[in-house]
């Protein structure tokens, strides 16, 4: 039990590696305000698309969102950092990071948009057609706004699989809260950082599951 | 009559949800073949007297016997027990993924144990007697709300209880296909079920019930023949509770 | 952008044929951790939820605070804390049994949430009706509740079960030789984009069936939604 206790709960390796970790979550921090707004753009965006009547929309749209559903997002972030500069561009791991993730996060989101869009019964658009509102303005003003108000615990949920996505900035060393904690891992021999780090998440992200749960269960009566 | 030919005795049943006491000590008997009617406004706790019957409810005091078990007991085998009382419920609460044959065969296979041509057999003598022997097949989707019902009956009936629960049977019915399942209940009556009703239908009390037990506020305010009932001097609640539902 | 420089650097033919063989060894370890995480994960997940529907105060309040952690905590965070501290403490699990384990614990705290959406959304009156005859829970469960319960679960589950299994990939920082893991070692020898190009292919040859099965069985089930 002792041998636990120092293996994994060490107070005064916390203690050392705490500032360490409060960095790295910074940089976690910095990657969400800077990808999450415009994944939810994209999202929607093409929602939208492949919802279109045109098939010519409709198909590319299904194509990359069925692409980024089936590939793992550790692998678009491999392919965005080691991969591109084949193409001459050549990222940041930051930059990698953001790329990987807005990519994965606009097929996520969109699916959870689509399913809310679907669920806006027709009826809505054929009262707004019969008082004389236009596609664009109906879409604005009646569809969309049920749609998201429909799924908005699919998309908070969402929001917190990007926020553990930001782990995986790790393997590309980027020095966020994951990657921090294991540098002070291998420094120490000792598990304690790691369990730092998941206190640390757990401490951020505990109370949304357990919110997204009583949401989730409440909307199946 | 001697207590122990009683189907069912419930003696000083006391049952209260939370700060509300619904039932302040209930005593209640059933004799063989008896077709007894509880009426009574909401919230008088008739439906949770006849939940207490098959401890869908647990009472928080008295004893209720069942065909001579004492069914609070923790010793009893309480879904041995619970196969003596059958019971049919507002909603009907057919299962939706079996065709009404399995409805009415999965108590019987899976607690009984017995081998399913056999318990097929007995499936649809129920179904006969309430004339939907050729519904067997059918998924419960594809029935009225009156087949339903039927069907629902048809279920409790397989399995030969001693006494039928009936909690407000036609109250989610269309009124044309109420008929139907009350018509059902008076064969039930004829061929001698003892029955437990609780039920908004006065005409049906008045012309089929043995006994019209009414309630108020958690406490049985009068009982009797409906005749009696009705016989009751003016004024009194359980009389012009029964004439303004027949009118 | 050439099209013969993008084969020359994606696609080239020498490349293929030398680490061809090691993307498909990775391809048979991938799948072997998705089938073994899916079998596990779905079955310990529903026997969560089941175990939850006897609504045992203090088993319910284990069964959330497992399945809160679980949904709550980055998959890599726990693959690591668990393939470096364990040791450390006597208990030496392979890379791969580890990133099972992990990955099954994840799946099946999902899937317990799903299934429990699916069993309370079952009307309170068929729990009524089996018991009153004579069903116990047990049975009650098995045969009235449960199959009325996961049809509406299927379209959730499928999504969930692919997002999941996807983090095989994550085995790669532990070692397990899975597509990865074969693709970045392969890349980092030969300096060419080939074995990436070859292993993101993999990925999309195992993975799009299922997410076009998650379509088709979402189609199927979306009358049920109303």
């Amino acid at each position: 039990m002792n041998e636990l206790i120092a293996q994994f709960f060490d107070l005064s390796i916390m203690g050392q590696v705490l500032p360490l970790l409060l960095q790295g979550l910074w940089v976690t921090l910095q990657i969400c305000p800077a990808t999450i707004p415009i994944g939810l753009c994209t999202g929607l965006a093409v929602a939208l698309a492949c919802t279109a009547r045109s098939g010519a929309v409709r198909w590319p749209a299904m194509a990359f969102v069925d692409l980024f559903r089936a590939v793992p997002p550790l692998v678009v972030l491999i392919f965005a950092y080691s991969g591109l500069p084949f193409f001459g561009l050549r990222l940041t791991p930051f930059m990698a990071v953001c790329v990987a993730l807005l990519l994965a996060m606009t097929s996520y989101f969109c699916e959870v948009f689509r399913a809310g869009l679907e669920t806006v019964g027709r009826g809505q658009r054929e009262a707004a057609a019969s008082t004389g509102l236009g596609k664009t303005t109906t879409m604005v003003y009646i569809v969309i706004p049920q749609a998201v108000r429909n799924v908005l615990p699919d998309l908070v949920s969402n929001m917190v699989e990007v926020v553990k996505l930001t782990s995986l900035a790790s393997v590309v060393a980027l020095p966020e809260m994951l990657y921090n904690a294991d540098m002070a891992r291998a420094a120490t021999y000792n598990a304690t950082p790691m369990v730092l780090a998941a206190l640390i998440y757990l401490a951020l992200l505990w109370p949304v599951v357990r919110l997204l749960s009583r949401l989730e269960n409440k909307a199946a009566h | 009559m001697p207590a122990a030919a009683h189907i069912l005795e419930a003696r000083g049943l006391r049952k209260s949800f939370g700060a509300n006491e619904v039932l302040k000590s209930i005593d209640l008997s059933l004799a063989p073949g008896e077709l007894v009617f509880l009426i009574g406004p909401s919230g008088s706790g008739k439906s949770t007297l006849l939940r207490c019957c098959n401890r869908l409810e647990e009472p928080d005091a008295g004893s209720i016997q069942v065909d001579g078990e004492d069914l609070l007991s923790p010793r009893t085998d309480l879904n041995r027990l619970r196969q003596r009382v059958g019971m049919v419920f507002q909603q009907f609460n057919l299962y939706p993924h079996l065709r009404v044959i399995s409805n009415v065969t999965l108590a019987l296979r899976k607690v009984r144990g017995l081998p399913r041509a056999e318990a097929e057999r007995i499936a649809l003598g129920a179904l006969e007697r309430v004339g939907l022997a050729h519904k067997a097949r059918a998924y419960p989707g594809e029935l009225s709300g009156g087949q339903q019902q039927r069907v629902a009956i048809a279920r409790a009936l397989a399995l030969e209880p001693k006494i039928m629960l009936f909690d407000e049977p036609t109250s989610a019915l269309d009124p044309e296909l109420v008929s139907e399942v009350l018509q059902v209940m008076r064969d039930l009556k004829k061929s001698g079920v003892t029955m437990l009703v609780v039920s908004h239908e006065m005409r049906f009390a008045r012309d089929a019930a043995d006994r019209i037990v009414f309630m108020e506020h958690g406490r049985i305010a009068l009982q009797g023949t409906p005749a009696e009932i009705l016989a009751a001097p003016p004024g009194s609640r359980a009389r012009d509770f029964m004439t303004d539902a027949l009118h | 952008m050439q099209w013969d420089r993008f084969v020359e650097v994606f696609a080239n033919p020498a490349m293929v044929a030398r680490y061809g063989p090691n993307i498909l060894a990775g391809t048979w370890v991938t799948l072997q951790i998705a089938a073994a995480v899916i079998v596990t994960g779905i079955a310990a997940g529903l026997l969560l939820a089941s175990l939850r529907s006897y609504r045992w105060r203090a088993l319910n309040l284990l069964i959330i605070a497992f399945v809160d952690i679980f949904r709550a905590l980055p998959p890599l965070v726990v693959i690591l804390l668990v393939f470096f501290g364990l040791p450390n403490v006597g208990l030496s699990l392979p890379a791969f049994a580890v990133l099972w384990l992990v990955l099954s614990c994840i799946l099946a705290a999902f899937a317990e949430e799903i299934f429990w959406a699916g069993l309370i959304a079952v009307p309170k009156g068929q729990w009524e009706a089996a018991r009153s005859t004579g069903l116990g829970f047990g049975r009650t469960l098995l045969y009235v509740v449960l199959p009325q319960a996961i049809r509406m679960t299927v379209p959730p589950l499928t999504n969930r079960t692919i997002a999941i299994t996807k983090n095989s990939a994550l085995g790669t920082v532990i070692g397990v030789p899975e597509i990865l893991n074969q693709a970045s070692t392969a890349q980092s020898f030969s300096g060419s984009g080939t074995p990436l190009f070859l292993g993101a292919l993999a990925y999309l040859v195992i993975f799009i069936p299922f997410v076009l099965l998650g379509r088709a069985v979402e189609k199927r089930f979306q009358w049920k939604r109303h």
